[in-house]
Parts: C-alpha cells; sequence; structure tokens
C-alpha cells in the first residue's frame, strides 16, 4: 500500500540531493539544475498532499512554482552568458567581484 | 505499487547521477529523465495536469533553454583550479557541503517519521469520487481564475519582468 509517506520520504531525498548538488558542484549550470531539482521535490510534495486532502488547491500551487521555475531559468542563464562572456568560466569562485 | 517504486527509484538515481556529472550536457539529460520519471509519478497521484505541465514546460522549455545555454557557451568541463594549493582549499568546503546535505536528508527523513509514528501512516482515499475530482483540469481551471485569479495576473507581470530582465542582462553591450 503506498502512503502518503512514501511520496514525502521520495521528495525529501530529491530535495536532499538537490542540496547535495548545490554544495558540491563548481558549476553554475549544474547548480541551477540542483535548485530545479529542489523545486520538484517541492512539486512532489505539493501534490501528493492535494491527492490526500482531495483538493485541487495543491496542483495550482504547482502551476505557479513552474512558473516561477521559468523566471528565474531565464533570469539565472542571462546571467550566466553575461559573467561567462566576463569571465570565460563557470567556476563560481572566478566571480568575487562585482564590478569590472 | 510497482510503478511507484520503480518510478521513485528513476526519480532518485538519475538525480543523484545529474549531481555527480562533471559534463553538464550529460546532468541536463539525465535531468530530463528524472522529470520523466516525475510525471509518472504525478499521474500515480491522479494529477495528469502536472503531469502534461512538468512535460511540456518543464522538459519543452526550461530544460531545452538549459540546453541551449550548455551548447551556446561551449564550455564541456568543470574547471579544475590547476595549482594544488587552490585545490586542497576546495576539499573542506565541499566536504562540509556533503555531511550538510546528509543532515538535511537524515532531518526531512526523520520529520515525516515523527509526524506519523502516533497514527497509521496516513492511506491516501481510493474512492472514485476523489481521484476524479482531483483529476479534473475543469476543477482546476475553475478554481485558478476564481480564488487564484490575483496570484494568476501578477504571475504574468513576473513573466514580463523576467522576460525583459534577461534580455537586458544578456544582451551585448555595443558601447564597449
Amino acid at each position: 500500500m503506498i502512503t502518503l509517506n512514501h511520496y514525502l520520504i521520495v521528495s525529501a531525498i530529491l530535495f536532499a540531493t538537490g542540496t547535495a548538488g548545490v554544495f558540491l558542484r563548481r558549476n553554475v549550470i549544474t547548480m541551477l539544475l540542483s535548485i530545479e531539482i529542489m523545486l520538484n521535490a517541492a512539486n512532489l510534495a505539493l501534490v501528493a498532499f492535494g491527492r490526500y486532502y482531495g483538493r485541487v488547491d495543491g496542483q495550482i500551487v504547482v502551476f505557479f512554482v513552474v512558473t516561477v521555475a521559468a523566471a528565474e531559468a531565464a533570469v539565472g542563464l542571462a546571467l550566466v552568458i553575461s559573467l561567462f562572456r566576463h569571465r570565460e568560466s563557470l567556476d563560481p569562485d572566478a566571480f568575487t567581484r562585482l564590478r569590472w | 505499487m510497482l510503478f511507484f517504486y520503480a518510478l521513485a527509484a528513476a526519480a532518485v538515481v538519475t538525480s543523484l547521477l545529474v549531481i555527480g556529472q562533471r559534463n553538464p550536457m550529460h546532468s541536463v539529460m539525465l535531468l530530463i529523465a528524472s522529470f520523466g520519471a516525475l510525471a509518472g509519478l504525478y499521474v500515480l497521484l491522479d494529477a495528469p495536469f502536472v503531469a502534461v505541465i512538468q512535460i511540456i514546460i518543464y522538459t519543452g522549455a526550461i530544460l531545452v533553454l538549459f540546453l541551449f545555454v550548455v551548447m551556446l557557451l561551449n564550455a564541456p568541463r568543470e574547471d579544475v583550479p590547476e595549482d594544488a594549493a587552490r585545490r586542497l582549499r576546495l576539499h573542506g568546503p565541499r566536504r562540509v557541503g556533503a555531511v550538510l546535505a546528509a543532515v538535511l536528508a537524515v532531518e526531512l527523513g526523520w520529520a515525516v517519521w515523527a509526524t506519523f509514528r502516533a497514527g497509521a501512516a496516513p492511506a491516501f482515499e481510493q474512492g472514485e469520487g476523489v481521484a476524479q475530482a482531483v483529476s479534473s483540469v475543469r476543477r482546476i481551471g475553475q478554481v485558478l481564475f476564481t480564488e487564484y485569479a490575483f496570484a494568476f495576473e501578477v504571475t504574468s507581470l513576473l513573466i514580463i519582468v523576467a522576460m525583459i530582465g534577461a534580455v537586458i542582462l544578456a544582451k551585448r553591450r555595443t558601447d564597449g
């Protein structure tokens, strides 16, 4: 019998995986991908809770999360492109100055 | 039940592989597989609408955007510092990060376990009515455009701001 707990545990593992990715990788693009993993972990928990309570509100919040994720990806990748133009590097440690 | 375990295992394993890759291109490809498995989990949760937007918006739009940027920058490898001293300095923070992530996983698992320890594990209602009520796109639309109408409108503002911001940030400077 698959219960709510099963989905919440999967969501927890995915969220921790995303956190580990942000901590461990030295590449801005992979760090942004890890943030997407975390957002998806939250989405899974929202949908599971929505199903548990028999309401559609969880799915509507997921819709908004996906929209925010799209906006975040667009701005984040634009930042990555403009940083890469200046430093020729994707290492977050290369971007230590606020001006160039 | 078998479906759940297969899809959950696929989602977790591919996500772990995403953060294990040095090549961002492979990371994006594995993340597409991971999101496909998650879409399957949404179907099991009677949420076909979310499963479809997961595939169309997430894998179809957001990850393709990532793919474009990875190809555009053409930087297939993560930079490894040449000098040994700098490389050594990276080990400390990395170890701390790994420990912190492991602690977070244990904490979240413990929180789920402790919350539901008192009663039986909360099972999903199996009735046909609940499944239909939750999976109805008509119902989602009705609630979205009545209760959440303001949030929906604000979302459009957010997208315009993000679009303008992205164009300004990525624009090549003509003056210098």
